[in-house]
């Protein structure tokens, strides 16, 4: 197998980069969001 | 003569052996070494060690040879080809984990977030070396989670599974001499002596249920494709925490992860012959996935020392409990507290890095997913 350089790769990966690590905060920062909304909703009075 | 020529033929595959297939025996042996010697993850290490020798025989009829199947072979197409083997060890580890800790304290599993960034990272730099679909396989080694990397390998028919497999297994196992090095270069010690006081709080056994299943809705809703690895993971996380099934819990855990492991390991080893792992791209998979375990690391504990610039002075967080939030569990989690103590013998950051750990494990599964969906699946 021989080696080769994707030069240009760039254009794809580099916004795939922001938008993954955009995508996680947003999905983890939904969980946290419903977490907390658990919590107070089956908190014992 | 008959019997001259009949020992001729019985000895005649010996000439069909290559150097190439010998390293694999060597690099069988390393694993098996390993597996026994060193008892890192002997459940997987073993079989695959074993299988590697296996399947490197000249003309193996362990996998499939021409019009004859091999029972490797058949493994694969039966628990791999389909993502079921990595799927169903997902209901073992997630009957496994204790959501507890993280539950009183959702907030720490930002960290879990920040520590992906390897993953993200290294997909930017292996998308120079190899094609996307591979890249993006490779990339997910900084997932440190062995089920996520082969799903997200296979999803992408990617054909350096086999190496995927034994870096990612080789760096989890790795994990207590990778990550110390990077966290020391990145925190201050006065960082490595903040002390977090740690207030137990309590978690209603509705909210443990529903965790779950609300984890599944959500990163179903926005990553389609890393459904069936959450959801499988909730699974059996739902197994454990639903009190009334409590034997089938402990089977997952036990027998079911086992029993799977085992096979995993043998069906991946199948990936393992000499012609697709002796290559200078292995090399470079192994140079990649230390790039994704240093940059998870830095991830997190950046995102830390973020954090700590908006907080007041005597309620700043330790720094290296950013580093726990990749999903090697639990040994990221038991790393970060051992260098706290060693910076001050009463520093105890267990219940944090413990937590932060965990949740590196969820948003492991949600990064693969969100890779996939990058990538169009």
């Amino acid at each position: 197998m021989q080696f080769v350089l994707y030069a240009d790769s760039w254009r794809k990966t580099l916004p795939a980069m922001g938008t993954g690590m955009l995508g996680i905060f947003a999905v983890i920062g939904a969980i946290v969001c419903v977490v907390y909304l658990l919590a107070r909703l089956t908190r014992k009075k | 003569m008959g019997v001259l020529q009949e020992l001729e033929r019985l000895a005649s595959n010996f000439g069909n052996l290559t150097w190439q297939m010998v390293v694999m025996w060597v690099i069988g042996g390393v694993l098996i070494y390993l597996a026994i010697g060193k008892k890192m993850e002997p459940s997987l290490l073993l079989p695959m060690g074993f299988g590697a020798i296996l399947v490197n025989l000249p003309f193996s009829g362990a996998v499939t040879q021409g019009e004859i199947v091999g029972p490797i072979t058949a493994l694969f197409e039966a628990g791999m080809s389909n993502e079921l083997f990595p799927l169903l060890l997902f209901i073992g580890i997630g009957a496994m984990i204790d959501f507890g800790p993280l539950l009183e304290k959702p907030w720490l599993m930002f960290f879990g977030a920040a520590a992906q960034f390897g993953i993200f990272f290294t997909f930017f730099l292996a998308g120079f070396f190899f094609e996307l679909p591979d890249a993006a396989s490779i990339a997910v080694i900084g997932a440190a989670d062995g089920p996520t990397a082969i799903f997200v390998a296979n999803v992408l028919h990617s054909r350096y599974l086999g190496p995927i497999m034994v870096v990612a297994y080789s760096y989890m196992a790795l994990v207590p001499i990778v990550q110390p090095p990077v966290i020391r270069l990145m925190t201050t010690r006065k960082e490595r002596r903040i002390r977090m006081a740690y207030r137990k709080g309590s978690v209603s056994r509705v909210e443990r249920i529903l965790f779950p299943i609300a984890v599944t809705i959500i990163a179903g809703l926005v990553a389609p494709a890393s459904v069936a690895l959450v959801g499988f993971l909730m699974f059996g996380n739902l197994l454990r925490e639903c009190g009334v099934l409590k034997s089938l819990s402990e089977t997952a855990q036990n027998v079911l992860a086992n029993l799977i492991t085992l096979l995993l390991g043998l069906t991946v080893a199948g990936q393992m012959t000499a012609d697709r792992f002796i290559t200078p791209q292995t090399l470079l998979i192994l140079g990649l996935g230390l790039v994704a375990f240093v940059f998870d690391t830095a991830g997190g504990v950046l995102f830390a020392k973020l954090i700590n610039l908006f907080l007041p002075a005597d309620k700043k967080l330790n720094p290296m409990i950013g580093a726990a939030g990749i999903s090697a569990f639990p040994m990221s989690g038991r790393v970060v507290n051992q260098m706290g103590l060693a910076e001050d013998n009463q520093n105890f950051l267990l219940m944090y890095s413990v937590s932060v750990n965990v949740s590196g494990q969820i948003a492991s599964v949600i990064a693969g997913g969100l890779l996939l969906t990058l990538m169009g699946v």
